[in-house]
């Protein structure tokens, strides 16, 4: 018993982290048809700005993570920002090379990382409460991975709010259903875009620090290696469906934890989770090519 | 391109620089600053050998994303097949030679047969993102080493027990440079007879307009998996090559990095023509290696740091690179030339295709 509750907690907690990244990157997907192959370094981003910052800082925690919490995000929002204003704004509508623009950048970037704070995972300075565990039903429960759950929980909440209440929110929403139609009404897309692509990088540079506590490190290729289960959660859920990356980050994170624990104790196979993300990838494919909440096929 | 290709001008062309690229074992002079040692030094050969490999996978993957308009992110699955299916056959299964090659010929038709059909049921993005999961997974299980096949991390170098005498050992470099020439000769002529075919040209009809091809009456899935299975089929037989070239596989050749430099190659190269992704692999391999000679060099080391770290790394250098063509040069190098040589009253040739705007949607 205490172990299902783990591995739903554990589950929950990497299906936080791949809401995060997947929430930004579906709605610039279902805003502007831009798929951001570099969406990847803003993780990247969070997790080295963070340390940079926490390593710096004269005072110790709670107050040195916190601070270097919101630092990644200025950092994360303001390079998110750089990126749309300066690489993917002057091609737009030419979507093919958004996504070579992208991808140049995704591997430039990497290997800058790379080159500048060495290739080996570094330790992360995390707050000694985050190492704990908390008892829950009997399993004894990272902190880290609470903290992950309760603060994508958090961001959905105030993204779901930010989509549903604001005059900004009724705009990216009309513009994943209409582009033309809202740009015709006279409103200024591209600005709502820029808006949205700064909010992916925030939540992607958080998804970055609190990846850090969860896996203790930071990591250059990381980045990289998150995008990739964040791609196949947005395919899943429907692309442009914020809902739906919520659902399928969820769904995903499960299922990977779960067939993770139980294929290795049984059959000693430690990547049967991330094949069987793969697998139910090709089967949401093969029943439903739009995605679980998706309307239309990309 | 094309039409020049058909004139018999061109086919001379292709004829004479083929002829000169295999006569190069016979070569002995040195060209200083390009390469080390004589032009026939096996470390040479061996350099020419891997640009002619992956000239060829690049046009193999052009005939999927230059010449049908599929942007597939998965192509270094089909490659590593051919790398690890051959390798596991020989090494771990002791087959000969032949029939492990024969057997790796028929897992590199079914695979992207299967894996096309199935994640060509989504198109455009969707369709990228798909590929990418699956060669991920391919990745993940070669790293993960079920029953010790693969070999992990580690890799798995090639028995040789049962390949001939002249395919090993330093001395014989010049007979694998041999058999990469011929490769990529043999996908030269396979992608140029395909892209003229009918089936070929309805690729490319694909690639301008799925849907008016759809109103046509035909069917573009159909298409669309043939060019993705006979893509795949010529990257497996370049991944074949490359096991014998190196002697050995090892995981980098299944990561989503491989994939994403074979499109690097093409774009670098001119998508959707025949000699620009060809020559884009070779000049990315040969920048490849000497980037990395290059950064481990004492002229580098004597800089001061913030000049060191990007410029010791070759995919800073290369991926920077690319972002400055993309948004200056969106033909690439065939581009370049076509520009250069276009005279007023030529007609546009088909690198242009990727600078027309989107089709409204």
């Amino acid at each position: 018993m205490s172990t299902v509750v783990l591995l739903l907690v554990t589950g929950l907690g990497l299906g936080a982290l791949y809401f995060l990244i997947a929430s930004g990157l579906s709605l610039t997907y279902g805003l502007m048809r831009v798929l951001n192959f570099a969406h990847g370094i803003f993780l990247t981003v969070g997790g080295y700005a963070s340390w940079w910052i926490a390593v710096r800082l004269p005072f110790g925690d709670p107050w040195r993570f916190l601070v270097a919490l919101l630092g990644c995000l200025v950092v994360g929002a303001i390079v998110a920002a750089a990126v749309e204003i300066g690489l993917i704004r002057p091609l737009y509508r030419r979507h093919v090379e958004q996504v070579l623009v992208t991808v140049g950048l995704a591997l430039a970037f990497t290997a800058l990382v790379q080159g500048t704070f060495g290739p080996d995972p570094i330790s992360y300075p995390a707050p000694s409460w985050t190492q704990g565990v908390t008892q829950v039903a009997g399993a004894n429960i990272p902190n880290s991975r609470l903290l992950a759950i309760a603060v994508a929980a958090v961001v959905f909440l105030v993204l779901s709010a930010f989509l549903r209440f604001t005059r900004w929110g009724l705009i990216v929403r009309a513009g994943v259903e209409n582009r033309a139609m809202v740009a015709a009404l006279g409103i200024d897309v591209q600005r709502a875009f820029t808006l949205v692509f700064a909010l992916g990088g925030v939540a992607a540079a958080l998804a970055g620090a609190l990846g850090a506590l969860y896996f203790g490190n930071i990591d250059p290729e990381r980045g990289t290696a998150t995008l990739i289960f964040a791609f196949i959660v947005i395919v899943i859920g429907g692309l442009g469906s914020f809902t739906g990356s919520a659902l399928a980050a969820v769904v995903v994170g499960l299922l990977q934890q779960f067939m993770n624990y139980y294929a290795s104790v049984y059959w000693g196979f430690s990547a049967a989770g991330d094949l069987s993300v793969v697998l139910l990838l090709a089967v949401v494919l093969l029943w439903r090519p739009q995605g679980l909440l998706g309307r239309s096929v990309g | 391109m094309l039409h020049q290709l058909r004139s018999g001008r061109s086919t001379v062309a292709a004829f004479v620089i083929f002829a000169l690229l295999a006569a190069i074992p016979f070569v002995d002079f040195e060209i200083p600053g390009l390469f080390n040692g004589p032009l026939n030094g096996p470390g040479t050969l061996q350099l020419l050998a891997l640009c002619a490999t992956f000239a060829g996978v690049a046009l193999s993957y052009n005939l999927l994303f230059g010449y049908t308009g599929l942007l597939s992110f998965g192509h270094a699955l089909y490659f590593s097949t051919g790398i690890y299916v051959a390798d596991i056959l020989l090494t771990r299964y002791h087959w000969a030679l032949l029939p492990a090659i024969a057997a790796t010929f028929a897992a590199g038709i079914v695979l992207p047969f299967v894996l096309g059909a199935v994640s060509l049921r989504v198109g455009g993005i969707a369709f990228a993102m798909v590929t990418l999961a699956f060669a991920q997974a391919g990745s993940i299980l070669v790293l993960e080493n079920p029953g010790r096949l693969t070999g992990g991390e580690e890799g798995l170098g090639l028995d040789v027990t049962n390949l001939p005498s002249f395919l090993i050992g330093v001395v014989n470099t010049q007979y694998l440079y041999w058999i990469a020439l011929a490769y990529l000769v043999l996908t030269f002529v396979i992608c140029w007879w395909t892209v003229n075919s009918r089936p070929g040209r309805v690729g490319q009809a694909i690639r301008e307009n799925e849907r008016r091809v759809e109103v046509m009456g035909l069917n573009p899935f159909a298409f669309k998996l043939l060019a993705f299975t006979l893509s795949g089929f010529l990257a497996t037989l370049g991944g074949i090559v490359y096991l014998l070239l190196l002697g050995g596989a090892t995981p980098e050749v299944t990561t989503a990095n491989l994939s994403l430099a074979l499109l690097l190659m093409v774009v670098l190269g001119g998508a959707g023509t025949l000699w620009g992704p060809a020559l884009g692999g070779a000049l990315y391999e040969y920048l490849d290696f000497r980037l990395l000679k290059l950064s481990s060099s004492s002229e580098i080391a004597s800089l001061p740091g913030w000049l060191r770290a990007p410029l010791a790394e070759p995919l800073f250098i290369l991926g920077a690179l690319f972002i400055v063509l993309v948004f200056f040069f969106p033909g690439g190098i065939a581009g370049i030339a076509g520009r250069l040589r276009r005279r007023p009253r030529q007609q546009p040739t088909a690198v242009d295709v990727e600078v027309q705007p989107e089709v409204a949607q």
